[in-house]
């Protein structure tokens, strides 16, 4: 009973609201380009990121793009280019979170910044491109989305101009993310060239007619991986991962780590259920091409987990474990094989949205540290607790969940993602590897994310501290992850559920 | 309703005293810790349930109510009371109350958060013996880890670092096996379709798993048996796992120590009696010679490791791997007495061994040592502290009309006369001799460090101890002296959920 009919495009208003806001930034920057008032700034992005939240939760809860239910249903714009679903509103949600408490944060880190206006229409325009890669269903509207999200990024992780580290991670961001680019597109023309199309569906349906460009239809998707695996940090596309988290201020890692990281998941989800199904294109190519995110997950969260666990530096610590964590959410893709696809897929969609609060929190309590001034070693970090138990206990939070401890989502999450991955093993004996993989992987995990709460908790402190101050935007934006890393564990049923239910839904 | 009230108040009150200012953070604990001492002392005088809360048993303050439904399986919130877990309950939350009082002296630093964190511990700890679901048991369980690591790391002795990630990685590695092995479990269990305790032990009892991954069900169960056994086994511990103990204890602050050796030993031997010996009583019989074995051992070697210390904390330490081999001993001999003695010496060496701890913070935080070598005629400097501290030692020794005689008496008696156990006997005669080792080693400390001519080499001046640490050592005793005076209190309690537990399995 709709009192008012909205038109279909509305469906894409999560994004459109934060396209809206950053054309909003613009205006603000234009009338007073030297505005140093953070207040305003940070304000609308986080009112814009927070109604984008808002609007996605309300649309989910609505039952918009729910199959099955009347007059709601999955919902197509210009032409099937995007559609809203559950699987985009589930990840519409997380980008919008993450931009949110990342948009808090700024507030205080970007304190004595020049480029205020800048920044924050930055963040709000990755985020646009973001939320609407969750709803890309085309490669055309997927390669726009992604190059929306990627130039933003460049200029953000390079945008403290005068600290060489920052520099010279955007640039390398830069270098190897236009070449992946380059390799993406390249795929999409591959894809275009043995299919005749670039529709999602379209593809699926082309792939009976690409019989005999098997070999170039395998290169586009190889290809085509090549591309996600740059976005979401993953092995063998990760190395640019540490440079650029540990050059960029700390919540533009925050953002890129877990935003940026779940729409590249998002995109991979969407692309590969949808347009190439597994018989159809084994049938072209010749192999099942779950097996590569086999390969790529187990190497993924090793490789990971073992250079994080040889920092020295907090940031790049977390930088490689944020690629072990992306090991962790291929099993996901790895699994689309069996009877349990739906399962593997929903658990790591719900490993993603844990992800997303409790490494965002753990990269702004980095922030946190850097606005203290007090160093990025973990011999850095010793006795902070001391003087800042609050945000601490946040830190210790972070860790455990990270680490998987029974206390947090984290540790739901992983068990979500083991039972998953031990159901599907009856069809694929791979998967016990994988399941093996991400035990032991977890179990290692424990030693570099405790080594960290040790440093804060139980160390002394290497020199004497000034009292530190207590950034009003950074803390809550701390404390607030924090308190939904353990609030999710008793809301756990409805949110994995809608995981589960929307990995349903695009699994064929 | 009122075992939640009971977690939430101690969880709420953790918080609040986390950020308290560090100068009321020690007077708000104690005040908020009498809120949970209270409400379980309540729940003692309204208990009413009766059989035990896995098998059969009907329940007190019990409620459930579905929590996480994954797939086919439902994880859910479910907690109640029975005789075995309620002794437990109120050890706890008095424990946690007299062990914040002791803290007021020696804890000077960080206050707010150390008493934040033990209680936090309390409220874990309350979950871990009310928890009826196997997932939310586990949150609680592992929960624990976390801060008494930090209380070991942060307010510990010189080699704090080092005993603190052994305590963590040791116990923690062990919970991994056990978590492990309890899903197999019940994947393994084809039927069951929720991780309540209590329908898993039910289709335990009643034919067992089907098998999984090609193991036969028969292979799976004694598995199980023997991967959560070790879990369970480090955290009590016993010989060869007790390694990690005496570092711990050590380095531990007095507080830590006495919750350590009090409380977080007994959910390693509440869980064996939980799990290991209510769910699989055909691998108990099958098992029975090893385990008794080690518990044999673990008291005839742990006596004797205490023996052989100079540091008084250390054989305080040691002396608990000896008292819970008396608890593993009870277990395996699977008779209402050696069982329900069992429980009894969970409860009442948690009170002996707390009052011990006491004891020694008391001592050292008047002389600063712990060396028995260094010590003499304390008796005529602090004469109340040294006297209460004998009279523990001699609960520890088991003195009639004291608890530890009522716990062992009951152990002896039921392991003696034990049908599970071949020669028995044997076992029984080999662990009564370690009562003559424990009181070698008590009265040999006792007799260097409080008898005869005071002389001590120290700065310090040594004088009476401060009267809380007294009085909360005199709240012990007497509840040392009341049970063992009446051990009917709780024993006719424990009993009531010990006996399902001996009529089932094909036995």
């Amino acid at each position: 009973m709709a009192v008012v009919q909205l038109p279909e495009w509305a469906a894409l208003a999560p994004a459109l609201i934060l396209a809206g806001t950053a054309l909003v930034l613009f205006l603000l920057d234009s009338i007073d380009p030297h505005s140093t008032n953070r207040t305003l700034l940070s304000g609308v992005a986080v009112v814009g990121s927070l109604s984008s939240l808002a609007v996605a939760v309300w649309f989910s809860a609505a039952g918009v793009g729910a199959t099955g239910i009347e007059n709601y249903g999955v919902i197509d714009i210009m032409g099937d280019q995007f559609v809203v679903d559950r699987l985009a509103l589930y990840f519409m949600i997380i980008i919008a979170a993450v931009t949110t408490l990342v948009a808090v944060a700024s507030h205080d880190y970007l304190r004595d910044h020049t480029y205020q206006a800048e920044y924050y229409s930055l963040v709000i325009l990755a985020a646009t491109g973001m939320s609407m890669m969750a709803a890309a269903n085309s490669l055309v509207t997927i390669f726009i989305a992604l190059e929306l999200t990627s130039l933003p990024s460049y200029a953000l992780v390079a945008i403290l101009k005068d600290n060489r580290g920052s520099v010279e991670a955007g640039l390398k961001y830069f270098l190897i993310g236009a070449l992946s680019s380059a390799i993406f597109v390249y795929g999409i023309s591959l894809v275009y060239g043995a299919t005749g199309s670039l529709q999602l569906e379209a593809i699926a349906t082309g792939l009976g007619n690409a019989g005999e460009m098997g070999g170039l239809l395998g290169l586009g998707i190889l290809m085509l991986i090549g591309g996600i695996a740059f976005k979401t940090a993953s092995v063998p596309f990760h190395f640019w991962a540490p440079e650029a988290y540990e050059g960029a201020p700390a919540p533009i890692s925050a953002f890129l780590s877990s935003a940026s990281k779940a729409a590249g998941f998002v995109l991979a989800f969407r692309v590969f259920t949808t347009a190439f199904p597994l018989d159809a294109t084994t049938d072209v190519i010749g192999v099942e091409w779950t097996w590569a995110f086999v390969v790529l997950a187990i190497v993924t969260m090793t490789v990971g987990n073992f250079a994080a666990a040889t920092q020295e530096n907090v940031k790049r610590m977390l930088a490689y474990s944020s690629i072990g964590h992306a090991g962790y959410v291929l099993i996901g893709l790895a699994g689309l094989s069996t009877g349990a696809a739906d399962s593997v897929m929903g658990a790591a969609m719900m490993h993603l949205l844990v992800y997303g609060f409790m490494n965002t929190g753990a990269f702004l309590f980095v922030g946190l540290a850097e606005y203290w001034g007090v160093g990025r070693t973990f011999e850095d970090y010793s006795g902070l607790a001391r003087q800042a138990p609050v945000a601490c206990a946040a830190m210790a939070v972070f860790m455990f969940s990270l680490a998987g401890f029974p206390l947090f989502g984290g540790f739901w999450s992983k068990y979500l993602l083991y039972t998953a991955a031990i159901e599907a093993a009856a069809d694929n004996a791979a998967m016990l590897v994988v399941a093996g993989a991400l035990v032991v992987n977890s179990a290692l995990s424990l030693y570099y994310y405790s080594r960290l709460v040790k440093a804060l908790w139980i160390e002394d402190p290497v020199l004497d501290r000034d009292r530190l101050a207590q950034p009003t935007g950074l803390y809550a934006a701390v404390i607030a992850a924090a308190v939904i890393t353990v609030l999710i564990l008793p809301a756990f049923d409805p949110i994995a559920n809608a995981a589960l239910e929307a990995a349903a839904a695009i699994v064929p | 309703m009122i075992i939640e009230a009971l977690i939430a108040v101690t969880l709420v009150g953790a918080l609040v005293t986390f950020v308290a200012p560090n100068r009321i953070a020690g007077k708000l604990a104690f005040a908020i810790s009498l809120v949970p001492a209270a409400i379980s002392l309540w729940l003692f005088t309204a208990f009413d349930g009766s059989g035990n809360a896995l098998v059969d048993g009907e329940l007190a303050f019990e409620s459930r109510a579905p929590w996480i439904e994954l797939g086919e399986y439902t994880i859910s919130w479910f907690v109640g009371l029975d005789g075995i877990s309620l002794p437990l309950v109120i050890l706890t939350t008095i424990l946690c109350t007299l062990a914040i009082v002791s803290s007021w002296t020696p804890i000077d630093e960080r206050e707010s958060q150390f008493y934040g964190l033990v209680l936090f511990i309390e409220a874990n700890l309350i979950g871990v013996f009310t928890a009826l679901d196997f997932f939310l048991w586990f949150v609680f369980w592992e929960a624990v880890l976390i801060p008494m690591y930090l209380l070991i790391g942060i307010w510990g002795g010189p080699r704090r670092k080092y005993a603190a990630i052994k305590f963590f990685v040791y116990t923690n590695v062990a919970s991994l096996v056990m978590f492990g092995a309890f899903i197999a479990l019940v994947f393994g269990l084809g039927d069951v379709t929720s991780f309540a305790l209590p329908e898993i032990a039910d289709a335990m009892r009643n034919g067992g798993p089907d098998g999984l991954f090609g193991l036969s069900g028969t292979a799976l169960a004694s598995t199980v048996f023997v991967a959560m056994f070790l879990g369970f086994a480090v955290k009590v511990p016993v010989v060869p796992f007790h390694t990690w103990l005496p570092d711990a204890h050590v380095e531990a602050p007095t507080p830590a120590s006495v919750l350590l050796a009090g409380v977080l030993l007994k959910m390693g031997t509440y869980a064996l009696l939980r799990f290991n010996f209510t769910m699989f009583p055909n691998q108990v019989e099958t098992y029975a010679l090893a385990i008794a074995a080690i518990a044999v051992i673990s008291v005839i070697y742990g006596a004797m490791l205490a023996l052989a210390q100079t540091d008084l904390k250390r054989i305080v330490a040691y002396s608990s791997v000896s008292s819970m081999g008396y608890v593993i001993l009870g277990l395996v001999a699977y008779t209402q007495f050696g069982v329900g003695g069992a429980t009894f010496q969970m409860v009442s060496h948690g009170l002996i061994s707390g009052l011990m701890f006491m004891a020694v913070g008391v001592i050292y935080n008047a002389t600063h040592t712990r060396m028995v070598t260094d010590m003499s005629g304390l008796a005529d400097r602090m004469p109340i502290a040294v006297g209460v501290l004998v009279a523990g030692a001699f609960g520890y020794m088991g003195l009639p009309l004291m608890s530890g005689f009522a716990a062992e008496y009951f152990i002896f008696f039921g392991a003696f006369g034990s049908e599970l156990l071949s020669y028995s006997p044997l076992f029984t005669g080999l662990a009564m001799f370690g009562i003559v080792i424990v009181a070698g080693y008590l009265l040999f400390a006792l007799q260097r460090t409080v008898f005869g001519p005071y002389r001590l080499e120290t700065d310090y001046d040594v004088g009476r101890a401060p009267a809380h640490d007294v009085a909360s050592m005199v709240v012990l005793l007497g509840l040392i002296i009341v049970l063992g005076v009446a051990p009917e209190l709780i024993f006719d309690m424990i009993t009531d959920a010990v006996d399902p537990i001996l009529q089932g399995g094909d036995l």
